[in-house]
This record gives C-alpha cells, sequence and structure tokens, in this order.
C-alpha cells in the first residue's frame, strides 16, 4: 500500500527559500504569482494493515517537525503513482 | 580523576575532534569518544558535547536522523537526570529535533551558507556555561551553518527571553534567527545549544580564544573552583 505524506511549513513560519523561488518566477516574467511555499513528499510503501494511527506516529515522532511543520497524508489506490 | 566528558560523534560529524581538543585543552582530561550506534552512556559523566558538522548527510531535515539515533535516547534520559550537555551548530539542530530545547532551526533567511566570526552578547552570564563571561560582554565567535535560523513561536520566545534562556545573541543580524538567538538554555539551565563554534575560538592562534570562557565556565563550574 502506498502513502503520500505531504509536509508544509505552518502558516507564519518563514519560508525564505519559497521566497526566492516567488522573486525566481516574477524575474521569468511569470505574473500574479501572489505566494510561494515550499514543502515535501515523502512516498511510504506500507504493510496493507498499517492503520492511519501508525502512519499519524511516523509522521509526529520523525517525518514532520511538528514546531514548524504541518503534515497530511493519503492512501493511493492501485495502481496510482505514487 | 578529572573532568569525565563524553563526546558524541555521529555519521557526518565533522567537528568532533575540534570539540575533543577543545575539551581537553581547557579540563586536562581527554574525553571520551562515544559513537551514535553506542546506545549506553557512562554513569558520572560531567558534559556530553554533541559536536558540529552533517549528521546523516542533513537528510530529512537537520538533525533529525541523529535525535532518533541510539545513543541519544541515553543522552535524553542522562539530561533528564542532570548531566550537563552542549551542543554545537549541528549539535545544536539535534537537541532541538531531540526535544531537549525548544523552537528550531531553518534555513539561513538569506539562503547562503554562513561562514565567518561574527559578535555575539552574553546575555545570561549566570549558567553553567557562561559564568566566566561578563554579562553583556560582546565575544567572537566563528559561525558554519547552513540551517541556524532559530525559529519558535512567540510564547515560546517569551518564555526564553523572561527565564533569561537566551544565553547568547548575535550582536549584529546573522541568519534571520528571531530576537537574533544565537544560544539557548533549557529550563534548568544544564543544556545549551548554540550556532556558533566555541571549539573554534580556544586559542589567539585560531583568530579568536572568545570560545576557551565557555568551556572554562563548565569545567570550573564542575571541578570546583
Amino acid at each position: 500500500m502506498k502513502v503520500r505524506v505531504l509536509v508544509s511549513l505552518k502558516p507564519g513560519v518563514l519560508d525564505p527559500q519559497g521566497r526566492a523561488v516567488h522573486h525566481a518566477l516574477e524575474g521569468l516574467g511569470f505574473a500574479g504569482v501572489q505566494d510561494v511555499r515550499i514543502g515535501r513528499t515523502i512516498e511510504l510503501d506500507l504493510a496493507d494493515d498499517t492503520n492511519d494511527e501508525a502512519i499519524d506516529r511516523m509522521c509526529r515522532q520523525l517525518l514532520a517537525n511538528l514546531v514548524i511543520e504541518d503534515y497530511s497524508f493519503e492512501r493511493l489506490g492501485d495502481g496510482e503513482s505514487a | 580523576m578529572g573532568f569525565r566528558a563524553a563526546v558524541i560523534t555521529f555519521p557526518g560529524s565533522n567537528c568532533d575532534r575540534d570539540m575533543a581538543v577543545a575539551i581537553e585543552k581547557v579540563s586536562g582530561t581527554a574525553p571520551l569518544r562515544l559513537w551514535h550506534g553506542d546506545s549506553e552512556l557512562p554513569d558520572g559523566l560531567d558534559l556530553i558535547a554533541l559536536p558540529g558538522g552533517f549528521s546523516y548527510g542533513d537528510y530529512l531535515r537537520s538533525g533529525a536522523m541523529a535525535a532518533r539515533s541510539p545513543i541519544m535516547q541515553s543522552v535524553v534520559s542522562a539530561a533528564d537526570k542532570g548531566v550537563p550537555v552542549l551542543g554545537v551548530c549541528n549539535g545544536f539542530q539535534v537537541l532541538t529535533e531531540a526535544g531537549l530545547l525548544p523552537g528550531a532551526l531553518m534555513r539561513n533567511a538569506g539562503q547562503n551558507f554562513i561562514c565567518r566570526t561574527v559578535p555575539l552578547s552574553v546575555e545570561n552570564n549566570q549558567s553553567l556555561f557562561t559564568g566566566a563571561y561578563d554579562s553583556g560582554e560582546v565575544i567572537r565567535i566563528p559561525v558554519a551553518h547552513h540551517d541556524g535560523n532559530y525559529f519558535a513561536d512567540d510564547d515560546t520566545l517569551d518564555r526564553l527571553e523572561n527565564e533569561g534562556r537566551v544565553a547568547l545573541r548575535y550582536a549584529e543580524p546573522c541568519n534571520g534567527s528571531r530576537n537574533d538567538i544565537a544560544g539557548i538554555l533549557n529550563r534548568t539551565g544544564k543544556v545549551l545549544g548554540m550556532m556558533p563554534h566555541p571549539e573554534r575560538a580556544i586559542e589567539p592562534e585560531l583568530g579568536s580564544n572568545d570560545g576557551r570562557k565557555l568551556f572554562e565556565s563548565v569545567v570550573g563550574a564542575l571541578v570546583g573552583a
């Protein structure tokens, strides 16, 4: 079973990397970019009987730093590329 | 016997030798060298030092993997029992990731790796680690980091400031850290995390010996004046 974890910076936490990319997009002539926030996706291949609670603990204990980051996860259906 | 310190080396640590040399020069006793896979710390340690470097290649987040290594479980329980812990640079990142210090160290605001000597003001000279400095003294110590931008939420910052737990502050803007925080103490004052490298400033030949007093503070306080 594939699970996709999305880790993003909490609202209010400055994202210097996102800001630099924002400037770069503007520099390339893309108008109307309001904001850029950069996060990461983590793909897990887990035993089929892994429950949400276990995935949640993986996120809390290691995959996300809850001081600065939020996380969410979704189970991917068969055939969907992770 | 003399001062009993341990320096922990993780895969990717690169200031562990400097740390060991600094401790030996000041205390007269070579520290134990422990490896990340060791799970036990000896009893009766006077200091545990987590050195700078790029443990585990900074995978996931700086310090994140090291904070979950076997030895860190022992460091956390030793710290809970009151054993002093000093984390420098990557060591500071490991301490925040392990939950021994609040907040997090993010990418420098300017995106660049910063490698230069910076002025720091000693904000609290009553701690185990800063007792040999004068209050408000400005010292010069090198920084060398990409992820030194200290972040904590407003409540945590207020608590750190009100409880005198900001030990060191950049005397000029450095990396975007909130309140220009360079080093913080835990609630008991026995755990210090700092981004600047005191072990790289222990004799004039290195460009500064302003870091020496930090080690003298700990050694003096624990061995007894």
